[in-house]
């Protein structure tokens, strides 16, 4: 990058972003890692692997696991769809994908406790085949599934658009049945897209509290989401706990980022050597 | 349809019975999925009448967290917004060390849960917090008011404008900007009349999602707001205490405002990428959409 002439406002803006970055990201997250370090290790350890904790951290890891799995294959095919098909309502449908982005979660949790409560529409349908949804781990993956669900589509859709066609020609010319090339061709192309999406999907989904509080039934051991767990503690007044577990979210979230920028990094390179 | 494409061989997935049997199946479980929460929201909202969808919304606690859901809009979202040129500023025009992990910290509150941000800002305003029995012996009050809501919405929304405007603003170069600093233009005068028309949709596109998020959040806003109701219940806050008061169309009442408001966002987010804005927002893999000619920047 040549560059002789500097455009003013170096020191204005930079100093509003370092000020709002220190101010608003860095200060909160710095003050509850140290709330949460100055807990000692023996406490720390106690708080965050207390069994009640432990089944909060397998109850949304299990279930973000659940919902991230089915927004893989619905995700993809939704893409897929809205790329590769044209048919009545394509733009409505593509539009409305990002509804759980635009609707709060909040509203989102009551709307779909309406649906799959035993009275709802959904969940007296649901019922005399023995399956509850709300008030259970499934929908708490519900919940989940509606929140992440944009991820996945918006990953790979613009990947699905840039597909070059004359990759699958060469294979069906080369005589590939349609799932043959599928699976060979396209899919590995797109796995980095997947993947990156998956994981964002996944990092949601851990995150998640407002749809998810309304339809679990907030059971300690069986419906109790950590996020939840944290918020619990706060309202007992008991802020050293509070702290420790809301610190294995932020851990675990820093993990996940490191996780997403590195296949998004893998990708990007992946996608400038196939583009030349 | 597919017939007025004929000059083109058949690609994968073509043939009818596959695109029928996908395109179905994935319209019926979008119409279940993200179809049908909408719709219920409005039917429940609805249920007891227009008289008491009316009642519900005039409600004094209703109004006041309208008011108090607006009152954080208005202060968060043009505080992010400037927060989020200077940063697409800094970051695009100009080159210093640390620009990747800033980047990084940026997009930090995207991906932490709202929870976690509630109560990290309870270590820092709060009575057991860094700055709160200072705050407290001087009478300021920030959290369980509205400083605290506005701080955790600004936290959570920290990277919507931004994330929008940074990879624009790469793409766009420095050039137009330069050429205008050398015809003598001051910085504001350049960033006015050359930088903002280029970016304005990308602009736009942020503030609106921001304001989105803003309007709707929850988790963050829960913990910091002390939900006192008729003083510190913003609308999502007030839809829960509605809910678990067992008013439940009062609670679908006041959620379906809020479904305005994502309805309105939405389209305000499809007129705006039809003018070239949010590709470069998208949660990933976005700088590949970049021409290619460009070569690749960092």
């Amino acid at each position: 990058m040549s560059r002789r002439r500097v455009l003013p406002g170096l020191h204005l803006s930079l100093g509003i972003t370092l000020f709002y970055v220190a101010f608003i990201v860095a200060l909160p997250l710095g003050a509850l890692i140290f709330k949460a370090a100055s807990l000692g290790p023996e406490d720390y350890w106690r708080i965050v692997s207390s069994p009640r904790a432990v089944a909060s951290y397998r109850v949304t890891v299990l279930c973000a696991l659940g919902a991230t799995a089915f927004n893989l294959v619905f995700g993809m095919a939704l893409a897929w769809v809205l790329v590769r098909y044209r048919f009545p309502g394509r733009r409505l449908v593509d539009a409305i994908v990002d509804l759980p982005f635009a609707l709060p979660t909040a509203v989102a949790g009551i709307a779909l406790t309406a649906l799959f409560a035993q009275n709802g529409w959904f969940g007296s349908a649901l019922a005399p085949l023995g399956i509850t949804v709300a008030y259970t781990p499934l929908g708490i993956i519900v919940a989940m599934i509606f929140t992440s669900l944009p991820f996945i589509v918006r990953t790979v859709q613009p990947v699905l658009e840039d597909l070059d066609p004359a990759l699958e020609e060469a294979a069906q010319t080369l005589g590939g049945s349609d799932g043959a090339i599928f699976m060979r061709i396209i899919l590995p192309l797109l796995a980095p897209a997947l993947l990156a999406g998956v994981s964002l999907s996944f990092a949601r989904s851990l995150g998640e509290f407002g749809a998810i509080i309304f339809i679990a039934g907030n059971q300690p051991f069986e419906t109790e989401i950590t996020a939840l767990l944290a918020f619990i503690r706060l309202e007992e007044y008991d802020y050293q706990a509070a702290a420790a577990i809301a610190s294995v979210l932020l851990i675990t979230a820093f993990v996940m980022l490191a996780v997403t920028n590195l296949i998004q990094a893998r990708a990007l390179r992946y996608m400038d050597r196939s583009r030349s | 349809m597919s017939r007025a494409r004929h000059a083109k061989p058949p690609r994968v997935g073509d043939s009818p019975a596959i695109r029928r049997a996908l395109i179905a199946s994935v319209l019926v479980v979008g119409a279940f999925l993200i179809f049908a929460p909408l719709v219920v929201i409005l039917y429940q909202a609805f249920s007891k009448g227009f008289g008491f969808f009316a009642e519900t919304i005039s409600d004094p606690d209703t109004r006041h967290a309208i008011f108090l859901t607006v009152a954080t809009a208005l202060i968060a979202v043009p505080i992010n917004t400037a927060f989020g040129i200077a940063a697409a500023w800094a970051i695009t025009k100009f080159d210093f060390r640390g620009k990747r992990l800033l980047l990084v910290v940026i997009e930090i509150p995207f991906s932490i849960s709202p929870i976690v941000a509630g109560v990290a800002y309870l270590f820092v305003y709060g009575l057991q917090g860094l700055f709160g029995p200072a705050l407290d012996t001087a009478g300021i009050k920030i959290l369980f008011a509205l400083p605290g809501i506005v701080l955790a919405s600004m936290f959570v929304t920290a990277p919507f404008v931004a994330r929008e405007l940074i990879p624009l603003m790469q793409a766009q170069g420095r050039d137009l900007e330069e050429a205008a600093t050398s015809l003598g233009a001051s910085g504001w005068r350049t960033f006015f009349s050359v930088t903002l028309p280029n970016i304005r949709w990308a602009l736009l596109y942020g503030v609106v999602l921001c304001n989105a998020r803003v309007m709707g959040e929850f988790g963050a806003v829960s913990v910091v707001s002390g939900n006192i109701r008729g003083q510190t219940n913003t609308l999502p806050l007030h839809i829960e205490l509605l809910y678990h008061d067992y008013n439940t169309v009062g609670a679908f009442a006041a959620a379906s405002i809020l479904t305005v408001l994502a309805i309105v966002t939405i389209i305000a987010k499809v007129l705006l990428e039809r003018q070239g804005a949010g590709r470069g927002g998208r949660p990933a893999l976005a700088a590949p959409k970049a021409p290619p000619s460009q070569g690749h920047a960092p």
